[in-house]
């Protein structure tokens, strides 16, 4: 008789689980022979504590009362429970602290589409090391993790979760036209965004060019070359970072399969100023993404950097998966 | 297409970059489109009953339009050339619009029988407008934007029959000449927006395989430009 379980769930047997537990293993011995101590929170807190992590959403997707009528909600990844538990349990540490994690987190789900309500993420969080330096060894950390994986042909993107906030403002774009603007970037959607600008008032042909164009630079440092030639106050800034970033990859030799992007646009609503988004050749998908969060811990109380990676466990299986074929002559990608 | 892209290395993805083709009301124009930019079409053009097809720069997928999207965010397709009606039906698909390319030029219209009431009626007596669709998601969203309440009924043939047999009050298509709104005496109540073909990229090969997909869009522009 079949039980079914809910759509976006589901069950691994012996021959899964064993691959999954290898990549479990490598991964942990990766992140902890690097200093960073694991750690497991709750997958059910607060309501109001992931509210409080991510301005943007109401908390999480998933959410209940308890028996004495307190609203609770699942996880929707570790970072937020992560820099809750800092807060409460690190407030007097010195920094910088280095933990890690490997957990189940949830979201809602369109259906019909495959996506999981419960997936499994790995990944880092170094709180109190600042940028450069600080976005430079969480970035190692995740290019050796990604070698531990089998995933030697993967690529990290690294761009700017401020450039275009600081842009818009730059240009006088602000409020509801700046948010649509926004979420035009992140879609990526070129055609909307080019009416959309050319739409608003006040805004030159030439600044509505230069956004546009900005979306599109992505490769090696000569990419900075070409956003600085673009000009402008919030590029500087935002090329400034970037490059400090690279400098700071390059003295540690991981810069080879770093790819700058400024088109890179994450949709959490913590993040400030780097960003990364990792990829396979093997797979259409993002394999995971991170970046800095130097505002998150404050809304817990505690005034410190942070910045930290997760990779998509099930989708990291996946590209080794491919991987492994690819090698072995199999498929065509 | 053998363009080097500048430090990708080991990141270099494998084989041609694939395009997903529309077949349908876009493939003669998307072919063209093809042509202009450089891309050999000729066999495409041929009633060969293949859906790959290819060639050392390239392979072209051929499919129909609103499994582009489907196909071009797996990765399964790199690119692809699909309408703006299936992008806006299919909102939730991640893929990249990078490029307007303005041919399959046609409106999504509300449509209600020639000189028929039933349309105002419904919403006036009974609150409610009967609406037969192929796109459910645009046309709720068109009538939630403009504060109307429907009941969008998804049909999968010709809409064109609901409202005559009374399945709906109006219909939501696509409408190019207006030549079948005409035939079964239809006619244009609302337009709801302009559609053009478009050309998306799969947001992965958008990263890994850059110069090459800017090469592709770059050319594409300058070919539909005209």
């Amino acid at each position: 008789m079949i039980h079914p379980i809910p759509p976006g769930t589901r069950d691994v047997l012996p021959d899964e689980m064993r691959e999954l537990r290898r990549l479990h293993l490598a991964l942990i011995e990766v992140f902890e022979s690097r200093g960073y101590g694991q750690v497991s929170t709750p997958a059910i807190e607060y309501n109001e504590v992931l509210a409080r992590g991510d301005g943007r959403t109401a908390g999480g997707a998933y959410r209940f009362f308890d028996e004495r009528g307190d609203l609770l909600a699942l996880r929707s990844d570790m970072t937020v429970p992560i820099a809750r538990l800092v807060a409460s349990r690190y407030a007097e540490a010195k920094a910088p602290l280095r933990l890690c994690y490997l957990a189940n987190a949830y979201r809602a789900i369109r259906p019909q589409r495959g996506q999981m309500r419960e997936f499994a993420q790995a990944g880092v969080e170094l709180v109190g090391s600042p940028a450069p330096q600080g976005t430079a060894e969480v970035v190692e950390v995740l290019e050796a993790a990604l070698d531990a994986a089998g995933l030697t042909r993967a690529v990290v993107g690294l761009g700017d979760a401020d450039l275009y906030r600081q842009l818009l403002a730059e240009f006088g774009v602000e409020g509801e036209a700046r948010d649509s603007v926004l979420e035009r970037l992140a879609m990526h959607d070129l055609v909307g965004l080019e009416a959309e600008l050319s739409a608003l008032e006040g805004i030159s042909e030439e600044q509505c060019a230069t956004c546009v164009a900005l979306s599109q630079l992505r490769g090696g440092s000569e990419v900075l070359e070409q956003a600085r030639s673009l000009g402008g106050a919030a590029v500087e800034r935002a090329t400034a970072r970037i490059q400090e970033t690279y400098d700071a990859l390059k003295e540690r030799g991981v810069a080879d399969r770093v790819r700058i992007d400024l088109g890179l646009l994450r949709d959490l609503g913590y993040y400030s100023g780097a960003i990364l988004e990792v990829y396979d050749p093997a797979l259409g998908h993002v394999l995971g993404g991170g970046g800095r969060y130097d505002g998150l811990l404050r809304r817990f109380g505690l005034d410190l950097p942070a910045a930290g990676f997760a990779l998509y466990l099930e989708r990291v299986h996946v590209a080794q998966m491919e991987e492994e074929s690819r090698e072995a002559g199999g498929t065509t990608r | 297409m053998s363009i080097e892209v500048a430090g990708m290395g080991r990141a270099k993805a494998d084989g041609p970059l694939k395009l997903a083709v529309p077949r349908g009301a876009l493939f003669g124009e998307a072919l063209d489109a093809l042509d202009a930019a450089g891309i050999e079409t000729a066999e495409l053009r041929g009633d060969s009953r293949s859906l790959i097809f290819e060639s050392p720069d390239i392979t072209l997928v051929t499919m129909r339009p609103s499994d582009v999207p489907t196909y071009v965010e797996a990765g399964a397709a790199d690119v692809g050339i699909t309408g703006k009606d299936v992008l806006l039906e299919q909102s939730d698909r991640v893929v990249y619009e990078l490029l307007d390319l303005g041919f399959g030029r046609c409106r999504m219209v509300l449509a209600g029988r020639v000189g028929d009431e039933r349309l105002g009626e419904s919403e006036r007596r009974l609150g409610m407008m009967r609406i037969a669709t192929k796109y459910p998601r645009v046309a709720e969203r068109h009538f939630e934007r403009t504060g109307r309440q429907v009941e969008v009924i998804e049909v999968k043939g010709s809409v064109e029959l609901a409202p005559l047999i009374g399945l709906a009050d109006g219909i939501v298509d696509l409408v190019a000449t207006g030549r079948t709104l005409k035939e079964n005496d239809l006619e244009v109540r609302e337009e709801i927006l302009l559609c053009t073909a478009r050309f998306v990229a799969n947001r992965v090969a958008h990263k890994l395989r850059a110069g090459e997909v800017d090469a592709l869009t770059a050319r594409l522009r300058e070919a539909t430009a005209a």
